[in-house]
C-alpha cells in the first residue's frame, strides 16, 4: 500500500516495478466502444509512450488514469492502489494536457500559486523548467497577452513544478518552437534519470525515437502491442521507430 | 273642553323659558328628572358627571346642554337619548355604551319623527347606531365626534344614519369605526360637507335611493369603501378626498344605479379601485384627480353617456378598465394621462395623436381575473407594446383624442 | 478547503473580466439615470423590477455558460490535481455567482447609496429587490452549469442557455394566459399559484410584488390569491420555491460534474 513516491527514486538497476497497471479496463461512449478490454503498464523509471492511430483510445486511456474519464469496467491502480473516488493519488502525477488553456485574467505566477494552493504538502517546488523556458519574464503579465508557445512554456513547467512520480504528457512538443521542445526533451530525459515514471503520448514518431524506453499500441481500443522499443524493432525488423509502427499498423489492418 | 286646553298651553308657552340645572346630588339630581320638569323653551344644563339612566325621551321642544364633562351613559343596555319633539338641541354632551344588539337598531341619539332639530357637538362613544334619524326633516347634525369599535358589518351600526329623512344639513362631524360613516336612505335635499369619515368596516357614505343630495370637501379615508352611491339621483360630489381604500373588493367611490349627478374636483387616491361605475348614466366626471390606484376608473358595459373630462391619471396601475369590447358608451376628452407617449408640434397643450387608457392586460385580466397574478410580467409588457402598435384586443371607441400634455389646476 | 481556493482564484480572475465589469457599469448607469431622471426612489424601484427580473437572469445564464464553456480545459487541468469533484464544483459555483451577484449588488445598491434614495420607506422593496436579484443570480447560475455540462457543444450550449432565459421570462407567462384562456370557467386561482411557483422569475415577479401596495390588488381576484398576498404564506412559499429552484438544478448539476467523463 505505501509507495515511496516522494523519496530519491531508487538507482536504475532496481528491479522493474510498475508505477501503473491495468486489467481489463473498458469504456464505451455511446455507441462507440473506445476502450476494449485493455491491460497495461508503466514501468516504474522509464519512458512510455502510448501510440495508435487517432480514435484507438490513447486519450481517453489518460484521462482515465487521471481520473477525469470513468471507466465502464475493469480496474486501474497507480502505486498499486486503486484510482477510485480518492483524489490524493493524483498529488504524485505531473500533467501536461495537449493545450493549456488557464483563466484568461490571471497572471502565470497566479496560476501557478492556485495549483500549489490546491496541494496540501509542501513539496519544495521544481523551477528548472521556469527557468529553462525563461519564464520568469512573463509570469507577472495576464494569461489573454501571453502568446501561445509561451502558454505552452507555462504548461509544461507547471506539470514537472510538485516533483511528481508519474509524469503524464500529452503531445508535450506540439505548440513549442525547436529551442523549447528540446528543453523539454532534455527535462525529460533528466527526470527519467532521477526515477521519474513518464508516460506520453504524441504523433511525432521521429521525436519520441530518442526518448521512448516502452511502447503501448492501441488499436481500436485494443492492446496491439506493449513492450520494450528495444523488443518493438526485433518483432517488428525494423530499425527506426516509425517504419515498426508501419509495420504494426499493417499488422492490424490485416 | 278643547279651549280650556288651548288656553292652558297658551299659558305655558307665555311663561319665560328657564334653565334647569342638572347636577349629582342637587336639586335636580337626573336628566329624567329635568326632562319631566322642563316646558316649552326651556334649556336643561346638565352638569359634569356620569348619568346612567333609562333611555330619555324627549317630548318637549327644549335645548338640552351640556355643562363641563356631563356623561349620559346607557350602561350597554338601552338607547340612551329619543327625541319625539320638533326643534329640539342636543349640545356638547357625551353619549356613551348603548350595547350592541341584534334585534333593535339602538341608538346614542335617535331623531324619531321630529323636525328642525339641532344636534351638535357631541361626543358619542361606544353607541351602536350613534345619531339616527327617522322620518325627521331639516334637522342639522353638526360638529359632533362619533367613535364606535366596529370589526364586522353584521355586529355594527352607522355612525350618522338618515332613514326617511330629507332635509338635513350634515356639516364638521368626525366619523369612526362604524358599519358605514355616514347612511342615507329614502333621504333627499341632504347637504354633506366638510366631515371626516375613516376607518368604518364598510363604506364611509352610502347613499341608498336618496336623490338630490350633495357632499362636499368631506375626507373618506381607510373605510372598506370610502363612498357607495347606489339608486339615486342628481347627486352632487365636489372636492372630497377617497383615500387609502386598499384591500380585496375596496373603492373610492360605487356608484350603481345612479343618474345625471356630477363628480368634480375630488381626490382619489391610492385605492384598490378609485370610481367603480355600474348602471351609472349621464354623469359628469371633471377635474377629478386619480393617483397611485389600482384600477383608477373600473367603469362597466351597462354606463352610457359619462363624460371623463380634465381628470388627471397618476400613477395608476391600470387608469381604464372595462368589460364593454367595441363601442364606448362613455367619452373621454381631454384628460392627463401620465402613461401617455406621444407629443405636440402644434404647441395647443394637446396631445397630437390619441391616447387608449385601457391596457391590454386589463382587457385579460376582465376576462379572466386569475390572470391578474401576471401584474408586471415582461411578456405582457412585450404584449402591450405591440397592441399599443397594432390594437386588436383593446376597445377601439375607448380612446381620449385629445389627451392633455401637463395637468393644471383649474 | 479546495472549494474555499478555487473560489477565491476564479473570484480574482472575474474580477479582472471585462464582461463583469461592462455588467457592473451598465448597472451603475441605469440604476442612476433612473434614480436621477425617472421620477425618484419609488419609480425607480418599479422600474428596476424588470431589469431584475429580465437582464438579471439573461446575463447570468449567458455568461455563465459561456464562462464554464471557456474554463472547459482548465477545468480539466484542475481535475487532474489531487482535488474531489464534490469541493471543485462547490469552488467553480460559488466562484461564478458570487462574482456575478456582488456586481449586480454594487450596480444597483450603490446609486442608492450615494443618492441617498434608499433608506426610509423604500428599504423593504430595496432590500426585497436586492434579495431578489441575488437569488435569480444563483439559480440562473445554477442553471448555467447544468446547460454547460449537459451540452458538449458550445455553440448548443450557448442556444439551450438562452432558450432557458426565454422560456422563463416570455414563453412560460404566455403559456400561462393560453391556460387562463382555454379554462376560463373553471376556478383557475390556485392552479395559477401552482404554475408560477414551476418558474423562478414569475418568483421573483411574486417577491417583488409584495413589497409594493399592488399586492393588495391581488385580492380583488378573490380569496386564494387575497390570502396568498395579504399573508406571510406569499413570502413563505416563493422564498422557498426559489431556494429549491437553486438548489434543484445546483444538485443535477453537481451530480452531473462529479459523474461526467471530460
Amino acid at each position: 500500500m505505501t509507495s515511496p513516491a516522494l523519496v530519491p527514486a531508487p538507482a536504475p538497476l532496481a528491479l522493474p516495478r510498475m508505477v501503473v497497471a491495468s486489467a481489463g479496463l473498458t469504456k464505451r461512449f455511446g455507441r462507440l466502444e473506445v476502450l476494449r478490454g485493455v491491460d497495461f503498464a508503466v514501468r516504474a523509471g522509464r519512458v512510455t509512450a502510448i501510440l495508435g492511430p487517432n480514435g484507438a483510445g490513447k486519450s481517453t486511456l489518460i484521462k482515465i488514469l487521471l481520473g477525469l474519464v470513468r471507466p465502464d469496467g475493469g480496474s486501474i491502480a497507480m502505486h498499486g492502489t486503486d484510482v477510485g473516488e480518492d483524489p490524493a493519488y493524483r498529488a504524485r502525477i505531473g500533467y501536461m494536457p495537449q493545450q493549456a488553456r488557464f483563466p484568461e485574467n490571471l497572471t502565470g505566477r497566479e496560476v501557478v500559486r492556485l495549483l500549489r494552493d490546491l496541494r496540501d504538502d509542501a513539496v519544495p517546488e521544481d523551477d528548472d523548467l521556469f527557468e529553462g523556458f525563461g519564464l520568469a519574464r512573463e509570469l507577472d503579465k495576464p494569461v489573454r497577452a501571453l502568446s501561445g508557445g509561451t502558454r505552452q512554456k507555462l504548461n509544461a513547467a507547471v506539470a514537472f513544478m510538485f516533483r511528481p512520480s508519474l509524469l503524464i504528457l500529452d503531445e508535450p512538443t506540439a505548440g513549442l518552437d525547436p529551442i523549447a521542445s528540446g528543453v523539454l526533451k532534455a527535462r525529460i530525459l533528466r527526470a527519467r534519470a532521477e526515477g521519474v515514471s513518464v508516460l506520453l503520448s504524441s504523433h511525432v514518431l521521429s521525436e519520441l525515437e530518442e526518448l521512448v524506453d516502452d511502447v503501448i499500441f492501441l488499436v481500436e481500443g485494443q492492446v496491439e502491442f506493449q513492450g520494450s522499443l528495444r523488443r518493438l524493432k526485433e518483432t517488428t525488423g525494423e530499425t527506426r521507430l516509425e517504419r515498426a509502427i508501419a509495420r504494426l499498423m499493417q499488422r492490424g489492418t490485416r | 273642553m278643547g279651549s280650556a286646553v288651548l288656553m292652558f298651553a297658551l299659558i305655558l308657552a307665555a311663561a319665560p323659558p328657564r334653565r334647569i340645572v342638572v347636577a349629582p346630588g342637587g336639586p335636580v339630581p337626573t336628566v329624567t328628572a329635568a326632562l319631566r320638569l322642563a316646558r316649552p323653551g326651556d334649556t336643561v344644563v346638565v352638569t359634569a358627571g356620569i348619568y346612567r339612566e333609562p333611555r330619555l325621551e324627549v317630548r318637549v321642544p327644549v335645548t338640552l346642554l351640556g355643562a363641563g364633562d356631563a356623561v349620559l351613559d346607557g350602561g350597554g343596555a338601552h338607547e340612551v337619548l329619543t327625541i319625539r319633539a320638533d326643534d329640539v338641541t342636543v349640545r356638547g354632551l357625551t353619549i356613551r355604551n348603548v350595547g350592541t344588539s341584534f334585534t333593535d337598531d339602538r341608538a346614542g341619539i335617535r331623531i324619531d319623527g321630529a323636525r328642525g332639530c339641532v344636534i351638535a357637538d357631541n361626543r358619542l362613544l361606544d353607541t351602536f347606531f350613534g345619531i339616527y334619524a327617522e322620518r325627521a326633516d331639516d334637522c342639522v347634525v353638526s360638529g359632533n365626534v362619533i367613535e364606535g369599535r366596529a370589526r364586522r358589518q353584521t355586529t355594527s351600526g352607522n355612525a350618522i344614519h338618515l332613514f326617511y329623512s330629507t332635509g338635513f344639513t350634515v356639516t364638521g362631524n368626525r366619523v369612526s369605526g362604524h358599519r358605514d360613516g355616514i347612511y342615507l336612505e329614502f333621504s333627499h335635499r341632504v347637504s354633506i360637507r366638510d366631515n371626516e369619515s375613516h376607518g368604518n368596516v364598510r363604506y364611509g357614505l352610502h347613499f341608498m335611493f336618496s336623490d338630490s343630495c350633495e357632499y362636499r370637501r368631506n375626507v373618506f379615508s381607510s373605510n372598506a369603501s370610502g363612498v357607495a352611491v347606489m339608486y339615486s339621483r342628481s347627486v352632487t360630489m365636489v372636492g372630497n378626498r377617497f383615500e387609502d381604500n386598499w384591500g380585496p373588493a375596496a373603492y373610492g367611490l360605487l356608484l350603481k344605479e345612479i343618474k345625471d349627478s356630477r363628480i368634480e374636483g375630488n381626490l382619489l387616491a391610492r385605492n384598490t379601485v378609485g370610481l367603480f361605475a355600474e348602471s351609472a348614466d349621464r354623469l359628469v366626471v371633471e377635474r377629478n384627480q386619480f393617483l397611485r390606484n389600482g384600477w383608477a376608473v373600473r367603469i362597466m358595459a351597462n354606463a352610457t353617456d359619462n363624460s371623463f373630462r380634465w381628470n388627471r391619471f397618476e400613477g395608476n396601475t391600470f387608469d381604464v378598465a372595462t368589460n364593454s369590447q367595441g363601442s364606448s358608451p362613455s367619452t373621454f376628452a381631454e384628460n392627463y394621462w401620465d402613461g401617455y407617449a406621444g407629443y405636440d408640434l402644434d404647441r395647443d397643450g394637446f396631445g397630437d395623436t390619441p391616447f387608449r387608457p385601457v391596457r391590454l392586460f386589463s382587457v385579460i385580466v376582465e376576462q379572466n381575473e386569475p390572470t391578474l397574478i401576471l401584474l408586471r410580467s415582461f411578456f405582457l409588457d412585450l404584449l402591450e407594446a405591440a397592441e399599443r402598435v397594432m390594437p386588436v384586443l383593446t376597445p377601439e371607441a375607448l380612446v381620449d383624442s385629445r389627451p392633455l400634455m401637463h395637468w393644471r389646476v383649474s | 478547503m479546495t472549494a474555499v481556493k478555487v473560489l477565491r482564484y476564479e473570484l480574482r480572475d472575474l474580477r479582472r473580466s471585462r464582461w463583469l465589469l461592462g455588467y457592473v457599469l451598465l448597472l451603475l448607469a441605469l440604476t442612476d439615470a433612473l434614480l436621477r431622471f425617472g421620477g425618484g426612489g419609488p419609480r425607480a424601484v418599479l422600474s428596476l423590477m424588470n431589469v431584475v427580473l429580465v437582464f438579471v437572469p439573461l446575463v447570468s445564464v449567458v455568461f455563465g455558460t459561456m464562462y464554464l464553456y471557456g474554463a472547459r480545459d482548465f477545468i480539466e487541468l484542475l481535475l487532474a490535481q489531487p482535488v474531489g469533484r464534490g469541493s471543485l464544483f462547490a469552488g467553480l459555483y460559488g466562484g461564478l455567482a458570487a462574482p456575478l451577484a456582488i456586481g449586480f449588488l454594487l450596480g444597483v445598491g450603490l446609486p442608492f447609496l450615494w443618492s441617498g434614495q434608499g433608506d426610509g420607506s423604500l428599504a423593504g422593496a430595496l432590500a426585497m429587490l436586492l434579495a431578489t436579484g441575488v437569488l435569480l443570480t444563483l439559480v440562473f447560475t445554477a442553471l448555467a452549469f447544468l446547460v454547460s455540462l449537459l451540452f458538449e457543444d458550445r455553440a448548443k450550449g450557448l442556444g439551450a442557455a438562452i432558450l432557458v432565459w426565454l422560456a422563463a421570462t416570455v414563453l412560460y407567462d404566455a403559456v400561462i394566459v393560453l391556460v387562463a384562456t382555454a379554462f376560463t370557467d373553471y376556478p383557475l386561482e390556485l392552479p395559477m399559484l401552482g404554475l408560477i411557483v414551476l418558474n423562478p422569475v414569475d418568483l421573483g415577479r411574486v417577491l417583488l410584488l409584495l413589497q409594493f401596495d399592488t399586492a393588495a390588488l391581488m385580492g380583488y381576484t378573490g380569496a386564494v390569491f387575497e390570502r396568498f398576498f395579504g399573508t406571510l404564506v406569499g413570502l413563505a412559499v416563493a422564498t422557498g420555491a426559489l431556494a429549491l429552484w437553486c438548489a434543484g438544478p445546483l444538485g443535477l448539476a453537481r451530480a452531473r460534474f462529479r459523474g461526467k467523463d471530460f
